[in-house]
């Protein structure tokens, strides 16, 4: 429990000593939902209605699928993870804890949003807190899934870019942070239920603000849990010491797997 | 009676670190071939070689960094592959390559590790290895040698009964050597058992209790530095110089000596018995009238020794 105390505690203010973790936990998001309640609020006013949610899903995008696997990589590059090896820290707490205290601070920013959002952008503020803060937990728990699984599969920094924006990308125009998903034309929306941004979406409208979005919410919730505790299972089981040493359980390819409850949404939806 | 102390009990009377028909291969390259060692209780043994003569391939395996392709290992009669954990309570790794988060302070590391390794954090450790005012410092602030020294230092904060050191002196300053090669004797004192890789051979025959020169994956020697030495030519070196010109001639010969040359403004003598050889040098010198400037007498050391065995002594 010590071991664990003081590896958290570690993190914890390693995302706030590392400049680029704090732009990408704290700044980045911040400065955006500033940004988005100035602007978005004149040109499109019925953003104000998910503006909450989708600042958040948003938060949680840029901490955890831009900010979390670029350290992990890194840390493998560096030999950092030999040095956790020989010194018994297990690959359990090395990917984990820095999950966790990410997820510490993207619930800080959304804390932050959702006290701030409703008096200084008048956005909608949610009718259910108790299914809010579930949403929130459930979103944050699997978006760092994503990032952690991210971080263990690509081979470098380079690649570990590529996968980010693969998914931060569509997710920020498909995923109903910008447009409604029931705006998007049907083959987009199609390729937006891919994305676990649209079903943090969907289970925040449903459970949060109890607007009916034709999703049933309960699925949004099943779907991005499951797609959670996939990505965070296959994170360890894919997971590597050693740049030099590549011998891998099995092929990265097999992260895929973790996008299954997607493709499951997308046929129901 | 804690499982640590037990196993320290057990392994008392036995070797500490064996390797038998150890292989270990990187694709078609085979890094290890079949070598066989043992490490006695207390003993400080050293890995000598060239580059890619499998030391470092040999260690990180030892470690439970790596798993063997071939035969078997045991530290403290534990398996590294197949009992890390156990393994990790009582050994200790200084690597040659690895690092710390560029963020981490050096007080950080020491508490953070020492708290996977269920002891206190070990300050007096870092404050004997110079890292005192560091404290505060964060990791990539500090310079080459003071990330050796805290490497140095995590790997003995929790007093481990083994201990092993992959080129520990590299890039550390004398004072800084000075005091690793005192640590390390204390250490030996205080029942810890050594294994150390390096390309230092005046380290190697000053701390070591026996070693193991490895050539391309094989063991080509092993033994005391002593035994090595006496094993080898068993030349001893004789430098001159002369203020005048009466060694040039290479034609004039010594008693007992096999080979010459010149290097820099000595005449380089090699003698199976240096006490005639001397003699019959500075009788020579008196001879011609000229004047002696400087005469060294070098017995074998065990770079000579490494130089021979790799085949490079002539090439030098």
């Amino acid at each position: 429990m010590r071991a664990f105390i003081n590896h958290f505690s570690f993190e914890f203010r390693t995302g706030i000593r590392n400049k680029s973790l704090l732009l990408l936990n704290y700044l980045f998001p911040l400065a955006f939902y500033v940004m988005m309640g100035l602007l978005m609020a004149e040109l499109n006013p019925t953003f104000l209605d998910t503006m909450i949610p989708a600042m958040i899903v948003f938060a949680a995008l840029s901490s955890m699928v831009l900010g979390l696997p670029n350290p992990l990589v890194s840390s493998r590059e560096a030999g950092i993870f030999r040095s956790y090896k020989i010194n018994g820290i297990p690959a359990v707490s090395i990917l984990t804890i820095p999950a966790l205290t990410t997820v510490v601070h993207t619930i800080v920013v959304a804390a932050i949003i959702s006290a701030t959002a409703t008096r200084f952008f008048d956005a909608a503020s949610p009718v259910n807190w108790a299914g809010f803060a579930l949403v929130v937990l459930l979103t944050v728990f699997t978006v760092a899934g994503i990032g952690v699984l991210v971080g263990v599969i690509s081979s470098d920094s380079h690649s570990t870019v590529l996968w980010s924006q693969l998914i931060f990308l569509p997710s920020m125009m498909l995923g109903g942070l910008m447009i409604p998903s029931s705006m998007l034309p049907e083959v987009l929306r199609k390729v937006g239920m891919l994305l676990p941004s649209t079903y943090a979406m969907h289970a925040f409208q449903g459970l949060a603000w109890e607007v009916d979005t034709g999703f049933d919410p309960l699925w949004s919730v099943i779907i991005l849990l499951a797609s959670g505790i996939l990505s965070f299972g296959l994170a360890i089981y894919l997971f590597s010491w050693d740049r030099h040493n590549t011998t891998r359980r099995a092929h990265p390819l097999l992260a895929f797997v973790s996008w299954l409850p997607y493709i499951v949404g997308a046929l129901l939806s | 009676m804690s499982s640590y102390d037990r196993q320290r009990l057990v392994s008392m009377n036995d070797s500490i670190i064996e390797a038998t028909d150890f292989r270990k291969t990187y694709g078609d390259l085979v890094a290890v071939d079949s070598i066989s060692l043992e490490v006695k209780r207390r003993e400080i043994f050293g890995l000598l070689g060239p580059n890619g003569a499998g030391k470092t391939s040999t260690l990180e395996t030892l470690e439970g960094l790596r798993p063997p392709d071939g035969g078997s290992l045991r530290v403290m009669g534990i398996n590294p592959t197949c009992q890390p954990r156990k393994l990790r309570r009582l050994v200790g790794v200084q690597l040659q390559t690895s690092g710390l988060p560029d963020s981490i302070r050096v007080n950080e590391a020491m508490e953070l590790f020492c708290a996977y390794h269920n002891v206190a954090p070990n300050y007096e450790v870092l404050k004997r290895l110079g890292l005192e005012e560091k404290m505060s410092t964060q990791y990539y602030m500090l310079s080459a040698g003071q990330k050796r020294r805290l490497a140095l230092a995590l790997a003995i904060a929790h007093n481990p009964s083994v201990l092993f050191l992959d080129e520990p002196t590299a890039g550390l300053d004398v004072p800084s050597r000075i005091e690793l090669h005192k640590l390390m004797g204390e250490l030996k004192e205080a029942d810890t058992t050594i294994m150390l890789a390096t390309h230092d051979m005046a380290e190697a025959e000053k701390l070591a209790d026996r070693v193991a020169i490895l050539l391309r994956g094989r063991i080509a020697a092993t033994g005391t530095p002593r035994e090595l030495t006496a094993t080898g030519s068993g030349l001893t070196k004789v430098s001159v110089r002369t203020s005048g010109s009466s060694l040039s001639d290479p034609d004039i010969a010594f008693p007992a000596v096999t080979q010459h040359g010149v290097k820099d403004e000595y005449i380089i003598y090699y003698s199976t018995d240096p006490g005639p050889t001397v003699s019959a040098i500075i009788a020579h010198i008196k001879e011609q009238k000229d004047t002696l400037v400087d005469l060294r007498v070098e017995r074998p050391s065990l770079e000579e020794r490494f130089l021979e065995l790799t085949g490079t002594r002539n090439a030098e």
